[in-house]
């Protein structure tokens, strides 16, 4: 079965669906792409393709990994398996 | 994997186009209409019509000229009629075109009128598309080709599939000897000191962060209202899930590849001087305003991955499109010359995506036209740096 999600590194605070069907409550399987390793995260949300889901509970403030690097900070608190995007993520630049 | 060979067309300078156009360019605004006409009077022949070239003055009109007789000089031109309004400025764009040793001549407007005007330059272009469509294609080595890349409309499956892909195809060209070229300044933000490690020397690098912070300084600070977040990231990134500019910065820096460093760091529209190797140049990251640039600076083949499927073409220099958006390659399949998206379900391996790449690359040079040349998208956009006097 191809992967629900996959991570750049094994350091990120998310994993980018690349499914058209991540459906809230579903067990998603994703590919961490530098490592090889295999994880799950279950769905809090529906997440469209490209958007991005949480692996971890993440608070208000916290900075957010991708690449293995600062892509900006929550703006509100986000639980494992939920939706991540504009609406709980900001840059820190302009 | 391919033999690493194409075909092209030998230009007198020894550089190789993989096209072969007779264009009709003109000077400013006001020869637009000229030169087309004379487009449609001359089969074979291809007008740039462009929206600029009149009391420009400074660095402004030094990029103005540096665009329209880079495009011009770019092998992948044969021949070249300028039309302007008056002979002075009309002139100096055909002397610079004139220094790579093909066929250009000019015509001003001013005592000739549109309709002399027309017919003396029909049958100067007339003569060129008898003379350019003679010219045989040649044997030529990857060694030869000057390759851009820019991304557009990115999304989230750009930074994980298409952009790398991209990247794979620069790390393999770039030790056969290849130019190549990425831009986009204002995209690279949140990865500048990522990006300036990448340098092959110290010189490049600082270089680089001073373009940047130049960029930084004089564009948007001065200008930005409240923040750029409904235009770096675009409307159409977020849609696809991008959510900051930082996280599509390091998304587009995997277009350069994983171990290629760049050698220096060119002005819009700057042709390389360095020989063979990676550049970057200072350009707006809007796709037809950066392939512009990279065209005048003599590249003749563009790398364009999109995510939620960006439509841009060039007039002079082919743009091939691939996408991992499994939807992009389904609802908008046109446009994509090469689908990564096997790459999201673990079907297809980054290398495998970068021989496909590259594949496709070789065969444009041959002659494949683009899904962008098939459907007839020519923008051609001047970047202005500011208001003309």
């Amino acid at each position: 079965m191809p992967p629900h999600f996959l991570v750049h590194n094994p350091q990120d605070s998310a994993g980018v669906i690349v499914v058209e069907d991540a459906k809230a409550g579903m067990e998603l399987e994703g590919w961490v792409m530098d490592t090889d390793e295999t994880i799950h995260v279950a769905a809090l949300d529906t997440i469209p393709i490209g958007h991005k889901v949480a692996l971890t509970d993440i608070k208000n403030g916290d900075t957010i990994m991708k690449y293995g690097h600062d892509i900006g900070k929550a703006v509100a608190d986000i639980p494992r398996g939920g939706h991540m995007h504009v609406h709980n993520v900001k840059t820190k630049r302009w | 994997m391919a033999n690493n060979k194409f075909t092209g067309y030998r230009r007198e300078n020894g550089r190789v186009g993989i096209r072969n156009h007779v264009i009709i360019l003109p000077l400013d605004d006001l020869s637009n209409a000229a030169c087309e006409a004379v487009a449609n009077n001359i089969k074979g022949t291809l007008a740039i019509p462009h929206p600029y070239g009149r009391l420009q003055f400074g660095a402004d009109l030094d990029l103005h000229f540096r665009t329209l007789i880079g495009t011009g000089c770019n092998p992948n031109v044969a021949a070249v009629v300028v039309i302007g309004i008056e002979p002075g400025w009309t002139g100096k764009v055909v002397d610079g075109i004139a220094k790579t040793g093909k066929p250009v001549e000019g015509f001003a407007i001013e005592r000739n009128g549109d309709h002399k005007t027309i017919e003396m330059a029909s049958r100067k272009a007339k003569e060129f598309v008898h003379w350019a469509s003679e010219k045989q294609r040649e044997d030529a080595d990857i060694s030869e080709l000057w390759i851009s890349v820019k991304c557009g409309e990115s999304d989230t499956t750009s930074g994980l599939a298409s952009n790398p892909t991209v990247g794979n195809v620069i790390d393999k060209v770039d030790p056969l000897g290849a130019h190549t070229c990425f831009g986009e300044t204002s995209e690279i933000t949140g990865a500048e000191m990522i990006c300036a490690e990448r340098a092959k020397t110290k010189e490049a690098g600082e270089k680089f962060m001073k373009t940047f912070q130049a960029y930084m300084d004089e564009v948007i600070e001065p200008h930005k209202t409240s923040d750029l977040s409904d235009s770096q990231p675009t409307k159409g990134n977020i849609e696809g899930g991008l959510t900051t500019i930082e996280e599509k910065a390091f998304g587009n820096l995997e277009k350069i590849g994983k171990k290629t460093r760049y050698v220096d760091v060119l002005e819009p529209a700057e042709e390389p001087s360095k020989g063979p190797g990676l550049y970057f140049m200072d350009t707006s990251s809007a796709a037809a305003e950066c392939v512009t640039l990279q065209a005048a600076a003599g590249f003749v083949v563009h790398l364009f991955p999109t995510g939620q499927g960006n439509v841009i073409g060039n007039p002079i220099e082919p743009v091939i499109k691939l996408t991992a958006n499994p939807r992009t390659a389904r609802e908008m399949a046109e446009h994509i010359d090469v689908d990564v998206s096997g790459i999201l379900r673990r079907e297809m391996t980054l290398d495998e995506a970068g021989d496909a790449l590259l594949e496709m690359t070789l065969r444009t040079c041959n002659g494949r036209h683009t899904a962008a040349e098939a459907l007839g998208h020519r923008e051609f956009v001047l970047t202005k740096l500011y208001r003309s006097a």
